[in-house]
């Protein structure tokens, strides 16, 4: 009877399987993904996780080192880094979260356009051609110059920034794309254009845009930091990690934990998010996985 | 040959072109009046309609950007609200630690970077490989200023070997000059590094797949000499424009480096004028930055003829 117990194969339920397997293939996206679900996780529930207010000013508690009533220590307000971080991871992910969505939208439709219609794609090209030599992050700080600093605005400028990418992708897909044999039918059967890009080419561009994405949303929230980071960024009144940071930054020699915790949540949560686009982009092109 | 390189010279054209009008429009979408703010507090609204008129302010937008960018062409980027200095002045002042900054990581990055890429693709799936590969995955994601506090904290304050910030230019000495920039330079090239690294493997990994790899291990030839002379040589054209694009990461990357150095260049002028909003100069610098950029790439594609003979467009 023991043998036949020991024999017996524990129940293993199917996702959970489906799971290990995904595991097995593509380890880093799965842990990318759970590092990035436990990030939003804090974000979502930084009320609940023993923070106090992140703009409480303390002015007797300044500048504490890390201890186990202040995890993180406090800054030269007094106010609690610890909940100034998980406060921050709030708007680090929103930002890098909206500018993904906001410039893969626009970014979708521009190239949507420009890959159908020719006399509209050698304007909007070579306007995205100049837009693309002005380095990104310059782009934003002129863009931020010009506007009031505001959460809206760093997301604009942001996503501005990273538009003609995203056109590039979508324009080389479309082009790629209506040379198929099933868009050549369409075309022959009489279907109309705006029925073509959304039958037959859009749904084509969903999964390289979903790499893309990620990698939008990763470095979109390194710019939030640099941006805040010298002053052109997020109102220096909301806790975002690069504004924690660059309020440490004459603070470093004697505080450097100002800067290690923001810095390491920041690191983490890029790296977490640039994992698992690395995985996508293995799972969708098995091709490029055995090289990148 | 030739009309490829007028072609391409052509296109580089256009594209500074739209550059220009979009710094333009950064400019004349800026917010205040400047002759306003040339006037003074005491100014009446006569004195502001003369300066505007004098100024060239009423003229049509059109009108506005020939001018402006005919001044430009003859080298005026314009003059600084807060100092009164001209811009190009002020960059002049400052070109020095930047040049110093950029060129010495560039030159870091690809030391480094391509070795490694080389050995990550000759020992693919070995651990060396896998290491090279975290380290290029980490390197994209940990910001610049992290890496550079890391850095001073180890190096600096820790260990006491280099210097905390400054610069000190050239002609006060090699030694000095590297000694203040040794850190900055780490700091900024390690997500250079990593994407030349990875882009370095990758290339070389395709190559290295040819049948003339093949050919000259089955001669005898040695690993070295198939890797650098056969298949790097090969391999350099995605590698050479990753270099060029990966230019745009150094620049924005420097402006970060310069503030956390108090390395006395164009970022960290570009710095203060955010914070003083001297617009004239964000511009100038803007301007200037994808100036350098364009004609980078320029070269680079320039270079494909001479990696690689084939390419003759």
């Amino acid at each position: 009877m023991a043998d036949i117990a020991i024999a017996a194969p524990r129940s293993v339920s199917p996702t959970w399987r489906r799971f290990k397997d995904a595991f097995r293939r593509h380890p880093t996206a799965i842990v990318g993904g759970i590092v990035l679900l436990v990030m939003i996780a804090i974000a979502i529930f930084a009320p609940w996780l023993g923070t106090i207010d992140p703009q409480a000013v303390s002015p007797i508690r300044r500048l504490r080192q890390p201890s186990a009533d202040y995890w993180f220590g406090t800054d030269m307000l007094g106010r609690d880094v610890y909940s100034r971080v998980v406060f921050g991871a709030r708007v680090s992910l929103s930002i890098g979260i909206a500018v993904a969505i906001l410039s893969i939208a626009v970014g979708l439709a521009i190239g949507l356009v420009t890959g159908f219609v020719r006399w509209a794609d050698a304007i909007v090209m070579r306007v995205m051609d100049g837009l693309m030599s002005i380095p990104p992050v310059l782009l934003a700080i002129a863009l931020m110059a010009l506007t009031k600093a505001s959460i809206e605005n760093v997301v604009a400028a942001i996503a501005l920034a990273e538009v003609p990418r995203v056109v590039r992708l979508v324009r080389s897909l479309v082009l790629t794309l209506r040379e198929e044999p099933y868009v050549e039918a369409a075309v022959a059967a009489g279907t109309s254009l705006p029925r073509i890009l959304v039958r037959h080419i859009l749904p084509n561009t969903m999964a390289p845009l979903l790499v893309q994405g990620t990698y939008v949303c990763a470095s979109a929230m390194i710019t939030e930091a640099i941006l805040s980071f010298i002053g052109a960024g997020t109102p220096p009144n909301i806790p975002s990690w690069g504004n924690i940071m660059a309020e440490a930054r004459s603070l470093f020699q004697i505080a450097g934990y100002l800067i290690l915790f923001p810095g390491l949540c920041l690191s983490l949560t890029v790296l977490a998010v640039n994992m698992l686009g690395d995985g996508m982009r293995d799972a969708l092109d098995p091709r490029l996985a055995r090289r990148m | 040959m030739f009309a490829y390189v007028i072609r391409r010279l052509g296109a580089t054209l256009v594209v500074m072109t739209v550059v220009a009008f979009v710094v333009f429009l950064l400019l004349y979408l800026t917010p205040g009046d400047p002759a306003a703010i040339l006037a003074g507090d005491a100014a009446t609204g006569d004195d502001i309609k003369r300066i505007r008129e004098k100024l060239g302010l009423d003229e049509p937008f059109l009108v506005r950007f020939a001018g402006w960018l005919w001044a430009l062409l003859h080298g005026d980027l314009g003059t600084s609200i807060f100092t009164n200095l001209p811009v190009t002045r002020l960059i002049e002042q400052r070109i020095e630690p930047t040049l110093s900054l950029t060129l010495l990581t560039l030159t870091i990055a690809l030391v480094v970077a391509i070795p490694l890429g080389i050995l990550a693709a000759a020992k693919a799936g070995t651990w060396i490989d896998r290491a090279v590969m975290a380290f290029s995955v980490v390197g994209f994601s940990v910001p610049v200023f992290v890496i550079a506090y890391a850095l001073i904290l180890v190096f600096s304050i820790e260990l006491d070997w280099l210097p905390v910030q400054g610069y000190r230019s050239f002609s006060e000495g090699f030694w000095e000059w590297l000694r203040h920039l040794i850190l900055p330079s780490t700091a900024l090239g390690t997500v250079y590094i990593a994407l030349i690294a990875r882009i370095t493997r990758a290339s070389m990994l395709d190559v290295l797949a040819q049948d003339y790899i093949r050919t000259a291990q089955a001669k005898g030839l040695d690993t070295g000499s198939i890797l650098v002379g056969h298949a790097l040589k090969n391999a350099a054209v995605p590698i050479m424009t990753i270099v060029g694009i990966g230019i745009a990461l150094l620049i924005g990357g420097a402006i970060v480096t310069e503030t956390v150095f108090a390395i006395p260049g164009i970022g960290r002028l570009t710095v203060d004028a955010i914070l003083r909003r001297d617009y004239p100069i964000i511009q100038g610098v803007v301007l200037l930055f994808s100036g350098a950029y364009v004609l980078i790439n320029l070269a680079v594609d320039l270079s494909y003829m001479f990696f690689d003979p084939r390419i003759r467009y």
